[in-house]
Order: structure tokens, then C-alpha cells, then sequence
């Protein structure tokens, strides 16, 4: 297991859900787990939502200063040069999107990359109009490296409809998930599902994963 | 097309796209960024046009331009931005032409602040620019509506040559939803004969413009205008009734504050008071009639708003003060929870108002 796990992706994808997670994951068996939020672009649901939980289970959260507060101030926190830099700590870090998203990365790459102990993980879901093929998703995984100076090393297919996710969504996801992992030449390695679907449909080779929630389920 | 998972701002401009919208003018601000981002993806793949002016006033006037010559367009903002706007969208009124704004509300007033809000109701159905205007408001509640409802504004556009306005929230136009959209959303082919598309020599020009130096004509002109507002008041109200027909308490509400006020009428049901809700999907024009036909049956509405209090007017005016109407609202980017509509749907069936 490396010491620091990026999720990047298109954005949408289901990132910041993965990197939660991924965190309380990683401190079943890590003593000292952080969670920093490096989206600067997306205003509303982002990791912040899920502080409170975070934080009871004993993880450290890192998240810009205004994130799901009203000031539009795309700024990151200085604490996350402590993420870097530190190396005591097993790191979850939450990319913002696309390669818009990918740029807040780059001052941090060089230290990421010396240290050279990560995990960059493309986060992909065939349900999202602009990577519904598996050659757009590696367009976007292309973009995404450029801007963020760090190489994919591994794909978890995220697959999913929201509330009209059914089997033929997971199974049709897993197919295009592999050719891209052909395509990329990278390991695919998981595919998840929203907790309860995941128990009913029960496929080989998915992962349960908790949907975090900032509103309600509204009808 | 099969389903997809979209955000509610990447619907938008998708079904615009579909709609046969070719040019996008905008300039980015938050919570409705991803339509700009969207277009300048998409824009360059099929021949059309993504330019990010300098300002949201460059834009709308690129807007007026693009519209001048008969070709579909459109430009995005949210409230501190459509403010800025509003000038542009007197000249659109003006001129008679189509095109469509989308306004992805966020609290004001001022600079506000980033989370959603509906408090552009006032601006967006009473004018917000000078003049005598009304413009087309549409108001969709959900990810598939925001694609429905932005085809739909260009063809009553079109139809009838007045600006429309989709008048979402930051909540639906972040949040998440599957979608289909059909390949290709024009519903009709409208003419444009007074475009400014070149005579070839063949016909007198084409004049589009809004000032009139004599002002017997400026009068005809604004009351033929008027004219076809009346037609469009008359055809085009659309509105959703849910569990209405044996209402006790008439909850009001469009956009996220109907998805939430949904959630508070199944709760009320389940606690035998006969709760519905009237979703005004056109809010210009008002849905009048279904306000007035259920007044005959109520205790009371229940206005739900994310604004202090600007629908609510429109409810009295329809109903004639026949039955009280309460508020129950959230502002400065909060949003009422279903326990607190819950609660106001209980006020009312008590008779407390």
C-alpha cells in the first residue's frame, strides 16, 4: 500500500465518494490517516461534507479555508504542504476535476513524485456524457496527466446512474472499465457500488462504497 | 440516447446544443460554471462558437448580435451576472428577439454569496431591465427538466420573438441526475424573415433595432408587443399538480423548493392531512387558474420559497386574497428542509397563519 493515494478524474465521476472511502478504509489498519481536498473547482459537494464523520473516525481532514462556504475564494491551505512534506502520515488526496482540476496539483507533484511512494488512481464512470467510451475516458486521463504533471497507476471503475444504477449499468461499466485498463495499459482495480446494490447484485470483482450526502433524498 | 448521469449545468448545455444552438457567450461565475466549461469542450467538436467574453454586458450583447441574425444562441450567468445583463436584455425585448439567458440563481443581494437561492424571482418574471418587457421563465426542478425546459425556451423564443429565461438554483444545476436527452430537441422549424442575413439584392434590408424617434410608433410598437404576450399568456401556461384534488393545504413552490416541498406532502399524507403541491413551471405566465381552482377548495396555501418572500405575491394576486397564504423560506443560500415545510403545512391545516 503506498503512503499517498491521488483520485483524479473527470469530474463527476465520483471522486471525492472514493477518496472518503478509501480514508476510513486506510485507518483500519494505519494509525495516522489525512484527508485533503485539493478541488478548487467544484462549489458544492466536496469532502468538507463529510467532515464531521471524518473526523470521529480519527482522520485528519484538510480542506480549503471557504470550501461550502459562500466566499468563492479557490485558494488551498498551507497545511497541505504538511501532506507532502510529512511523510508520517498515510495521505487520501481528492483532485478537482478534469484537468482544470489537476492544475491545483502541480505545485505539490514535485514533492510527490521525488518521494515517489503513491498510488494515482483514475476514477471513471461510463454513465457521464463526455466519457462514455473508453478512448474519451483516456483523453481525459491524457489531459488530466498534463496538467497535473502525475502519471495514472492504476484505474477503479465508479460506473454509475445515481438512483437507476441496475446490473446492466455495473456489468456494461466493468466491460468498458477493462478496455480502458487494455487501452492505458494500467491495472483496473476495483469496480464500486453503492453499498446496498452492491450486497443485492453481489457481482464478482465490486467493492461496497458509502454515498456521502450534504442535502436530502428529495423525490 | 440511452441515460446518462449529467449535472444539472451540463444538461443545460447539452439540450442547448441539441436545440441547434451554435454560439455561447459567457463569462464564468459560480454555481454555473460548468455550462461555460461544457460549451468550450463541445462547441469547437461540431462548428460552433464558444467565446468567453470580457464581461457578462460583452456577452449579452454578442447575444443580440448572434440573435439579430436569425441563428439560435445563448449565454449563461448567475444573479450578480444577470444583473449585469439586464441592459441587453431591455435591447433584446426591444428588438423582439429570441434568445435564451439562463440564470442559475445564488443568494444576493449584491455579491451574495456562492450556494443557491431563488431571489430572482422579482427580477426575472417583473423585468430587472427597463421598459415596458416581460420575458419567457421557465423553472425546471430537476437534471432531466433542465434539458426539457432549455429546448423548450428556445422554441417559445422563436415562437413568439421574446428572450426567455431559465430560472434555475445552484442546487440543481450542481447536483446529479440521469437524463435522456433525444438526439435532436427542435420540436419546429421557425422563420425568420426579419433577420439581418444580407439582402443578395433581393429584398429591402432589414432593420433590427430599438429606438423609435416618433413616439406614436413606439406606442403601436410596445402595444402590438403586448399583443403577442397576451397570446403567449394564454397558450403556453405549464404547471404540475400533485395531489391536489382533494387538498386541504396547497403548497406553492417551484424549482428545488418543490423537490423538497414533494418529500413534505408524502410525510404529510402519511400523517393524514391532505397536503399538495402546485409546482408553477412557467412562472411568466403565472399559473393562474390552477391557483384559483384550488383556492376554492383549501384551507390556505403555503408559499415555499428560497427568497423572503416574492412568489408569494403571485399567489394572492391569483387567488384574490381568497384564503391565507403563509411563507416558509430559507435564504442566503439555505434551503428549507421537508421537516420545516412539514411544519408550515401543519401550521395551516390548524388554522394557524
Amino acid at each position: 500500500m503506498k503512503r499517498v493515494t491521488l483520485f483524479a478524474g473527470h469530474y463527476g465521476s465520483g471522486k471525492t465518494n472514493l477518496a472518503v472511502n478509501w480514508a476510513l478504509e486506510l485507518k483500519k489498519t494505519h494509525e495516522r490517516v489525512v484527508i485533503a481536498d485539493l478541488d478548487i473547482v467544484n462549489p458544492y459537494f466536496r469532502t468538507k461534507d463529510s467532515a464531521e464523520m471524518l473526523s470521529a473516525a480519527g482522520i485528519e481532514v484538510i480542506s480549503p479555508e471557504f470550501a461550502n462556504s459562500n466566499v468563492d475564494l479557490p485558494a488551498l491551505p498551507a497545511e497541505l504542504y504538511g501532506v507532502v512534506q510529512n511523510r508520517q502520515r498515510h495521505a487520501v488526496l481528492d483532485i478537482g476535476g478534469d484537468d482544470r482540476g489537476a492544475y491545483a496539483l502541480g505545485r505539490f507533484t514535485p514533492y510527490i513524485l521525488e518521494e515517489n511512494d503513491f498510488d494515482m488512481v483514475f476514477v471513471a464512470n461510463f454513465m457521464r456524457p463526455l466519457t462514455q467510451t473508453p478512448e474519451d475516458a483516456l483523453g481525459v486521463m491524457r489531459e488530466i496527466e498534463q496538467a497535473g504533471g502525475i502519471p495514472f497507476t492504476s484505474i477503479v471503475n465508479n460506473t454509475n446512474l445515481g438512483r437507476l444504477t441496475d446490473r446492466e449499468t455495473v456489468l456494461s461499466g466493468i466491460k468498458k472499465a477493462e478496455e480502458l485498463s487494455k487501452l492505458a495499459g494500467l491495472p483496473l482495480g476495483c469496480t464500486t457500488v453503492e453499498e446496498k446494490l452492491c450486497r443485492e447484485l453481489n457481482i464478482s470483482g465490486t467493492v461496497p462504497i458509502v454515498l456521502q450526502r450534504r442535502y436530502f433524498d428529495i423525490i | 440516447m440511452a441515460k446518462v448521469l449529467m449535472k444539472g449545468n451540463e444538461a443545460i448545455a447539452e439540450a442547448a446544443i441539441r436545440s441547434g444552438c451554435r454560439h455561447y457567450f459567457g463569462y464564468p461565475i459560480t454555481p454555473q460554471t460548468e455550462i461555460a466549461a461544457y460549451m468550450a469542450k463541445r462547441m469547437p467538436k461540431i462548428g460552433g462558437t464558444f467565446l468567453q467574453a470580457e464581461s457578462e454586458i460583452s456577452a449579452i450583447n454578442m447575444v443580440y448580435g448572434v440573435s439579430s441574425a436569425g441563428l439560435r444562441v445563448m449565454t449563461s450567468s448567475s444573479s450578480p451576472g444577470v444583473s449585469l445583463k439586464q441592459e441587453g436584455i431591455s435591447y433584446l425585448a426591444g428588438c423582439d428577439l429570441p434568445a435564451l439567458i439562463v440564470n442559475v440563481q445564488r443568494g444576493g443581494p449584491g455579491l451574495g454569496g456562492i450556494q443557491p437561492s431563488q431571489s430572482d424571482y422579482f427580477q426575472a418574471t417583473k423585468g430587472g431591465g427597463h421598459g415596458d418587457y416581460r420575458l419567457i421563465v421557465l423553472a425546471p426542478a430537476s437534471v432531466q427538466e433542465m434539458a426539457d425546459l432549455t429546448a423548450k425556451a428556445f422554441d417559445l423564443a422563436d415562437k413568439y420573438r421574446m428572450p426567455a429565461m431559465l430560472l434555475a438554483d445552484g442546487t440543481i444545476g450542481q447536483m446529479m441526475e440521469p437524463v435522456e436527452l433525444p438526439e435532436d430537441m427542435r420540436t419546429a422549424v421557425y422563420e425568420k424573415p426579419w433577420a439581418v442575413t444580407g439582402t443578395q439584392g433581393k429584398r429591402e434590408h432589414n432593420i433590427v433595432n430599438s429606438l423609435y424617434l416618433v413616439p406614436e410608433q413606439l406606442e403601436k410598437k410596445n402595444i402590438e408587443r403586448y399583443e403577442r404576450y397576451r397570446l403567449y399568456e394564454q397558450n403556453e401556461v405549464m404547471v404540475e399538480e400533485y395531489m391536489t384534488e382533494d387538498a386541504d393545504v396547497c403548497v406553492v413552490a417551484f424549482g428545488i423548493a418543490a423537490r423538497v416541498s414533494k418529500n413534505a406532502i408524502t410525510a404529510a399524507r402519511a400523517k393524514g392531512i391532505k397536503a399538495g403541491l402546485i409546482r408553477p413551471i412557467t412562472l411568466y405566465p403565472f399559473p393562474k387558474e390552477a391557483i384559483r381552482k384550488a383556492a376554492g377548495h383549501v384551507k390556505g396555501f403555503v408559499s415555499v420559497e428560497l427568497s423572503m418572500g416574492q412568489m408569494i405575491d403571485d399567489i394572492r394576486l391569483a387567488e384574490g386574497c381568497a384564503k391565507p397564504v403563509t411563507l416558509c423560506n430559507r435564504v442566503g443560500g439555505m434551503i428549507p428542509s421537508p421537516d420545516e415545510v412539514l411544519k408550515a403545512i401543519e401550521k395551516m391545516e390548524g388554522g394557524e397563519f
